[in-house]
């Protein structure tokens, strides 16, 4: 009798105590899409996330209060991303989210946000994400705007005037047709071909032909993997030996995999994880970089991709908000975010202000060439 | 337009196609028997290029027997797929065959996916890929390969369905299951033998791409689409015409990329193929009434 009477306060405390200690850690919710077409980006996310979640709160958690990260799958799929968005809002009534990894999502959900009144930190590129800026809508990865700029840079540098464009018709390929068509005669250069291929295709031969017969000076492509591992091998087949750019899209060692012997001289712009061991001991973003590699290599036993570190930086800028302004409040986070100033972490050093949400600018990338199988930093 | 660049579109074509009635010659096999389109020919072909990328890179083969391990082990699956999905409801009519067919194949693409990951792979071409120059145009040493293989498996079938006792028993099937049986022929040992055969089709042509087009575990999908389209193409039932109709659907691709628009060229090998069927229904080989014997 004495027994259960004991037992019976026990659970009763425990149901008290349970909701009492849930409501005491700091909610950030997640929305990625860890399978389906656009996995290669959410999966290391939502590793990346989970690795930082057990991290922070192992150290005693930000200002005494542990976090707690709730990931939402998307499946790649608008409908879900939107689903998500409003679970994590409507019933998990979380601080902050982090994601959606692709910009069509971001843009779907993005409007739920100001509604809300909580802090969106988008791991998408797209411009339109943060051009014009909706007050609680944030992301990390650089526009595309910024690796136009840089490729550009280096074309005009080498002298060239006649460049071909060869973009992916998804939606990664059309934003950066865009800026491109819009970049290329702005910055002096004539564009001479536009061509395109589509998300699945395997041969991209054709389209190779054509520019070629117009003559260009360079051709730059714009695709994420595995399209543009078969330009590059149908660009060694026929024979063409006009510099091929390739986008910072396929800035991973998969794509030197794929590509095999045929990546060898392509110039791409490249966040810096890519070259960790080459970046000079004072650089701001060394040690951030080194951590995360590390850490990653160690928790997953996988090959780690930017793509992740877009994640890794959302949670460090959330975190370093709450940080400054000592509360973990929506309307204190995002006020918070926009006082971020030159805060180096893995894809650049950020500095958001009220009238810039990205934060970032053409410095985050560097340009690499792929050389006996691997980066070479050349700028 | 100067000679070489006309050249270029038609070899690109032409392998493109290739790679189409690869696949499309495996649905001309198991239609021949069954009546039955299988959609899941196309994760046949993934499967072969899946396995001999991951025989080389786990067991350590050298490419020669990692090809052959991954088309056994592809043609055992069409075995099995056969047996499991196919064979416990062999009473239905052919349309909830065909439905079954697509989950088999939503089914097999789910497992690779578990088993493989989601990367895609690529695997070194056989004889090296230093291409080899006609007349401005370049040919990779890979898809001579694809054509001449593609070529003894179509005159090795054409033989087999024409000269041998259990190829003329098969297109038995595929006429009269029932009056087949009544003759003695075991309607579910060809069945059986019509879906290891085209895997086995596939997984070859699997393994023949893998080095062009690259694989991963949904390659399967638009190769299954425009196999079955070249099939339709060259007219259901006839394996001539299902390679004839993969290579004519390649060039089509690859001259609307050169001369129109790339943006287009799918749709465009689409318009074409709808536009023949309106004329000839029954594809550009096929018999009018494919029924009467």
């Amino acid at each position: 009798m004495r027994a259960t009477r004991w037992v019976g306060a026990f659970v009763l405390s425990l149901l008290f105590a349970a909701p009492a200690l849930a409501a005491d850690a700091i909610k950030i919710g997640a929305v990625l899409s860890v399978t389906g077409p656009a996995s290669f980006l959410g999966e290391p996310e939502k590793n990346t996330l989970l690795m930082l979640q057990d991290q922070l709160n192992a150290k005693g958690g930000i200002n005494g209060q542990q976090v707690e990260v709730i990931v939402y799958d998307d499946e790649s799929d608008v409908n879900k991303a939107v689903m998500a968005a409003r679970k994590l809002l409507d019933q998990d009534n979380v601080s902050v989210v982090i994601g959606p990894s692709i910009s069509g999502n971001t843009l779907a959900i993005a409007k739920f946000f100001a509604a809300a009144e909580v802090p969106l930190v988008s791991c998408a590129a797209a411009e339109k994400i943060v051009h014009p800026v909706n007050p609680w809508v944030f992301n990390t990865p650089q526009l595309d705007r910024h690796a136009v700029s840089r490729i550009l840079l280096d074309a005009k540098a080498k002298g060239y005037a006649k460049l071909a464009i060869l973009t992916v018709s998804d939606g990664y390929g059309q934003a950066g047709r865009a800026v491109l068509k819009e970049l290329v005669p702005a910055q002096g250069f004539s564009l001479v071909a536009d061509e395109v291929y589509g998300p699945k295709d395997t041969d991209m031969t054709a389209q190779l032909t054509k520019i070629k017969g117009a003559a260009p000076d360079a051709i730059i492509c714009w695709g994420t993997n595995p399209g543009p591992a078969v330009v590059a091998r149908n660009r060694a087949q026929l024979g063409l030996t006009t510099p091929l750019y390739m986008s910072h899209g396929v800035a991973s060692n998969k794509f030197i995999e794929l590509a095999g012997e045929a990546a060898e001289g392509l110039i791409l712009p490249a966040g810096r994880l890519v070259a960790v061991e080459q970046l000079s001991a004072d650089h701001p973003q060394k040690q951030a970089l080194e951590a995360y590699v590390a850490d990653y290599a160690k928790a997953f036993n996988a090959p780690i991709s930017s793509f992740g570190g877009y994640a890794h930086d959302a949670f460090k800028l959330v975190i370093q908000a709450i940080a400054q302004g000592t509360s973990a409040k929506s309307a204190d986070i995002r006020d918070n975010l926009e006082k971020i100033a030159a805060f180096p972490a893995t894809t650049g050093v950020y500095t958001y202000t009220p009238e810039d949400h990205n934060g970032l600018n053409e410095e985050a990338f560097i340009m690499v060439t792929i050389e006996k199988g691997t980066w070479k930093v050349t700028q | 337009m100067d000679p070489s660049t006309l050249l270029q579109y038609l070899v690109t074509g032409l392998t493109l196609g290739s790679t189409y009635g690869l696949t499309a010659l495996g649905f001309t096999i198991i239609f021949n028997t069954t009546g039955v389109i299988n959609f899941a020919q196309g994760e046949f072909v993934m499967l072969g290029g899946m396995m001999s990328v991951s025989f080389m890179a786990a067991l350590g083969l050298p490419e020669p027997a990692a090809v052959v391990l991954a088309v056994i082990g592809a043609t055992l699956i069409g075995a099995l797929v056969e047996r499991l999905a196919i064979r416990p409801v062999r009473h239905c009519p052919p349309i909830n065959l065909i439905i079954i067919t697509i989950g088999v194949s939503i089914l097999i693409r789910g497992l690779a996916m578990l088993v493989w990951g989601k990367d895609t792979h690529a695997l070194e071409p056989f004889s090296g890929s230093a291409p080899i120059l006609v007349l401005g145009a370049a040919i990779m040493p890979q898809t001579l390969w694809v054509l001449g293989v593609s070529l003894v498996l179509l005159s090795g079938l054409k033989l087999f369905f024409s000269a041998t006792i259990h190829g003329k028993a098969m297109l038995a099937c595929s006429y009269d299951a029932k009056a087949a049986s009544l003759v003695g022929i075991g309607v579910p040992r060809m069945v059986r033998l019509s879906f290891m055969i085209s895997a086995l089709v596939g997984a070859v042509g699997g393994v023949l791409l893998a080095p062009i087009t690259l694989t991963s575990f949904d390659v399967g999908v638009m190769l299954g689409l425009k196999g079955f389209a070249a099939c339709i193409l060259g007219g259901l039932g006839n394996p001539f015409g299902a390679a004839a109709g993969g290579i004519i659907l390649g060039v089509l691709e690859s001259l609307g990329a050169g001369f129109v628009s790339s943006a287009y060229k799918d749709a465009l090998a689409f318009v074409i193929l709808l536009v023949l069927l309106f004329v000839k229904p029954s594809g550009l080989f096929g018999r009018k009434d494919f029924k009467r014997v």
